[in-house]
């Protein structure tokens, strides 16, 4: 079986160079293997059929049939659960087969293994489910005074933030009603993994996920087997998002390996993936801003409404984020917020880039331009007045602590020129050559958007990474259990062990759960922790250098920026000089500075840290047609310290995209609890046309205490203020008051 | 060489003799399950998202909407011809040195769309390169280093590398 290899590096650089993907190469070639491209002798292929309704009744279940087809080696029913039937990323509360209820459109019934992926759909086909329909409960708001759908309740969390004197009033009161759609991370490799069996009843899975211990504390729940067998390795991962933190197919594809005694290989069709991940959440969200007249927020009143679906997932946290920096990077001296995270027979919501800032962000930038056109004021003006600094408190009245350079994000972006005229050229039109606008019926708008993120987990999660630096006769490994999706880590792990030990002649040991975990990888944490945890353990092991060669020489020498050099200041020698022929073996676990719970007027210091950005995105509207070109969008983004220029660039670009897609494209479209449009023909992303070309006005190098080399997290800040810049370009184009995104033909066009 | 009544494929250069029964499934399916040809990917096999781009006798198609009988005796080249020498070619460098690389899920197609578009566009305009590629989705970059990428391997791009 191909497996992800141990990758070297080729390219000496330290942190702070745009420094080569070790795998590029092997991507390049299309020899990098995912875990779609896994493949074992005697191997079988599972499938899961799922529930077509989203709220019913499973009377009975008929195997028989499916069974008695020739190359069909298991049909396996929630019966064959053998431990827990429940899994879940924060609580478990999800079957992993349903086995009374079905709560959503698409919920696993039963699992296939068969000699072929078409005898495998041919026994899907011929397992007999009997529902008893039910009716499904899928609005939001309802749920809230509504029957449960679960035995845990519809309500999964109920926040309210109390920030200063309620009864504090401005001179001006602006009103609104907001609507997030609900987006999917549709990374492009699907669910996909292998799952091998041993003959001691113990079990290795291969897949690509987010969070390799968190995936292997469900799946021993659900197969009631003890740790060390079940053993998990990383295959390689096409995109994640968010939309791999939970399991999918992880504990199906273990209980099919484990009955018929044979590798057994899983690849969802996108179909399925549209079925198989939790999405971004829907949102609904009422604002009230006042202001003073000379431009000060005073106060927001707020409520949120999260659709989480039928499970819970991240539900939580989600809507603890969306709560917590619901009155944006701005100051304000009172807020009062509520927020629900609901349970409905919608599919089940969790993380997605931006895991709750977005839904809030979209609606706080489109408050702020309607208080600035109420009040005559620039909206580029009011956000600097506005604009949080280093020792503000948010309205949770934690005090940032840390690099805040939210004026430095505006005004630099504010002062970046704008783009030119579009191209005379049909493509480079609002609809393209498909659908050909008039150039006189052209409008162009500009709009400008600015973002909190939080990084890292909150509210006292216990977080943490675990690395481990090995030199064997001078040979330099690395392993932590970090999980590359393509953002870069691998990179990042080169970077920082040359830069501590100066040698770029650097192996990474494939991710598993053979060493601790390093949490998730995703709330753009994961250069901060794994990164820390990293450059922890090759300190470590240069410690254990000075301190051996001082028993073996009797000399004592300091570090000097990779440079060993003696107590009297006679001898120097590279670290990597000093470390031929000697080894060493050290572990190490990082953490970040604790957080707290938020107490039950939603006080605390639950955040670790905050990243900051502004986008401004300059449109071409056909209004007639209803047709959205984007011509541009431009950031600034607080990043702390950029530690590969490339790969910064890559995140952003990335980020921005998927908030494009959000702000005019992107939406599972619901019926009555059934999803319409999962497939690619009809869930739109972006494609090279449909993005415009990214400029990036500044990065703002302003170090953050604590984090490893000042370095702040960048992946999730691009995607959370490019949906609201875009969106209020288009207002600005068409005067039409867009509060829902994303933003479809129809809201636009002129009737 | 196959005996001449048996179906077989031409991929790369190799003339590989199939079984009667791998007939009906799609050449992808064919070319990763039964040939080990696993470069090309499977993203949406709905010919949407062109991560399964091939060239059938010169033409650029999605594997996923080809029948394996159908593609019998035709010339077909995956991906894994680009660097049959295992140097990489002109735009597979490229790719690799502007970061036009990041999950690389969608790499193999692009590559494959953009080596078929630069063999009759030697000198693009940005528009003429996004248009090329906008059949074939990325969901991590953003495009921008990849348009780069294709910018760069334009001005020294040979027709003849990769495997032809």
């Amino acid at each position: 079986m191909t497996t992800i290899e141990s990758y070297e590096s080729k390219t000496k650089s330290g942190v702070g160079v745009s420094a080569q993907r070790p795998d590029a190469v092997p991507k390049a070639t299309g020899e990098f293997p995912f875990s779609s491209d896994l493949s074992s002798h005697n191997m079988l292929w599972g499938q899961t059929l799922r529930s077509p309704y989203p709220s019913a009744r499973i009377k009975n279940i008929d195997i028989s049939e499916a069974l008695s087809i020739s190359g069909v080696h298991a049909i396996l029913t929630a019966n064959d659960v053998p431990g827990k039937n429940l899994f879940g990323l924060e609580h478990p509360d999800q079957p992993v087969l349903a086995d009374d209820l079905i709560r959503y459109a698409g919920e696993p019934i039963a699992l296939v293994a068969a000699e072929h992926p078409e005898i495998a759909a041919k026994a899907i086909n011929a397992i007999h489910v009997t529902f008893e329909e039910l009716t499904p409960l899928i609005d939001a708001e309802s749920s809230i005074t509504a029957e449960p759908i679960h035995p845990e309740g519809n309500v999964i969390r109920h926040l309210k933030i109390d920030y200063g004197d309620p009864s504090t009033t401005g001179d001006l009161v602006i009103e609104g009603t907001y609507e997030v759609g609900m987006q999917d991370q549709a990374f492009m490799g699907t669910e996909s993994g292998m799952a091998v069996p041993s003959p001691d009843g113990s079990v290795d899975l291969y897949i690509s996920t987010q969070w390799l211990h968190s995936d292997q504390n469900q799946i021993i729940e659900a197969l009631d087997l003890p740790e060390d067998m079940v053993r998990l390795t990383l295959a390689g991962v096409g995109g994640a998002f968010g939309g791999r933190e939970d399991v999918s197919m992880h504990v199906h594809l273990c209980m099919l390996a484990l009955h018929t005694g044979r590798p057994v290989k899983m690849v969802y069709d996108r179909n399925e993936s549209f079925l198989g991940h939790v999405h971004r959440h829907p949102a609904k969200i009422w604002y009230r801003h006042h202001a003073t007249k000379d431009g000060h927020i005073v106060k927001v009143e707020g409520k949120i409404i999260l659709d989480g679906g039928a499970y819970a997932s991240t539900t939580s946290a989600v809507l603890a984020n969306a709560c917590c920096f619901s009155t944006g990077p701005y100051r304000v001296s009172s807020a009062q917020i509520e927020g629900w995270g609901v349970r409905t027979n919608n599919p089940p919501c969790g993380a997605m880039r931006g895991f709750g800032n977005v839904q809030t962000c979209f609606a706080i930038e489109a408050q702020m331009d309607k208080v600035a056109s109420a009040l005559g004021i620039d909206p580029v003006e009011l956000r600097l007045i506005n604009a949080l600094e280093q020792g503000d408190s948010i309205i949770t009245g934690q005090k940032i602590t840390g690099a805040a350079p939210v004026k430095e994000v505006i005004s630099s972006l504010a002062g970046h020129p704008m783009p030119g005229p579009a191209e005379n050229n049909l493509l480079a039109r609002p609809g393209g050559t498909g659908r050909t606008t008039d150039q006189k019926h052209i409008k162009r708008g500009v709009g400008f958007a600015v973002s909190i993120k939080n990084l890292m987990f909150a509210e006292g999660f216990d977080d943490s990474s675990e690395a481990l630096c090995q030199v064997d006769d001078g040979n330099v490994a690395i392993h932590t259990a970090c999980v590359e999706v393509g953002q870069g880590f691998i990179t990042l792990v080169h970077q920082i062990a040359e830069e501590v030990l100066g040698t770029s002649d650097i192996t990474v040991i494939p991710a598993d759960t053979s060493i601790g975990s390093a949490g998730s990888t995703s709330a753009s944490r994961q250069t901060w922790m794994s990164g820390g945890a990293v450059l922890k353990a090759c300190e470590a092991v240069v410690v254990k250098l000075i301190e051996q060669i001082f028993e073996d020489e009797g000399v004592k020498y300091e570090n000097l920026d990779g440079t060993l050099v003696s107590e009297d200041g006679t001898k120097t020698i590279p670290v990597a000089e000093a470390l031929k022929g000697r080894s060493f073996h050290e572990k190490v676990v990082h953490r970040h500075a604790p957080t707290f719970p938020l107490n039950n007027k939603g006080q605390g210091d639950a955040h670790v840290s905050f990243a900051f950005a502004a986008h401004r995105a300059v449109v071409d509207v056909d209004q007639e047609l209803g047709l959205v070109r984007v011509i541009e969008i431009a950031t600034s983004q607080d990043v702390g310290r950029i530690l590969n220029p490339l790969q910064a660039v890559g995140q952003i670009e990335g980020g921005i995209t998927q908030g494009l897609g959000l702000a005019v494209l992107e939406e599972l479209v619901m019926k009555n609890g059934v999803i319409q449009n999962a497939n690619f023909t009809d869930y739109l992303l972006p494609t090279a046309l449909d993005t415009p070309p990214i400029e990036i006005a500044a990065l703002i190098e302003e170090p953050e205490p604590g984090a490893p080399f000042g370095a702040k997290g960048i992946g999730e800040p691009p995607t959370i203020s490019s949906t609201p810049a875009v969106v209020a370009a288009i207002r600005d184009a068409t005067g039409v008051d867009l509060r829902r995104v994303p933003v479809r033909p129809e809201d636009i066009a002129l009737e | 060489m196959p005996n001449e009544t048996q179906p077989h494929l031409n991929v790369n250069g190799e003339t590989l003799t199939i079984d009667d029964a791998w007939l009906g499934e799609s050449l992808l399916y064919t070319l990763r399950e039964r040939l080990g040809l696993y470069g090309s990917k499977n993203a949406c096999e709905q010919g949407e998202c062109g991560s399964c781009s091939i060239m059938l006798d010169e033409t650029l198609v999605c594997a996923c909407l080809v029948l394996t009988g159908s593609a019998t005796g035709k010339d077909i080249k995956t991906i894994e011809s680009l660097a049959p020498e295992g140097s990489l070619s002109t735009i597979q460098q490229a790719f690799v040195d502007t970061g036009a690389i990041q999950c690389g899920f969608c790499t193999p197609g692009l590559l494959i769309t953009i080596k078929d578009f630069l063999d009759e566009n030697t000198n693009p305009t940005d528009l003429e390169i996004r248009e090329a590629i906008s059949g074939n989705l990325c969901r991590c970059t953003g495009y921008g280093r990849i348009v780069e990428a294709v910018r760069i391997a334009s001005k020294t791009h040979d027709e003849t590398e990769g495997g032809n």
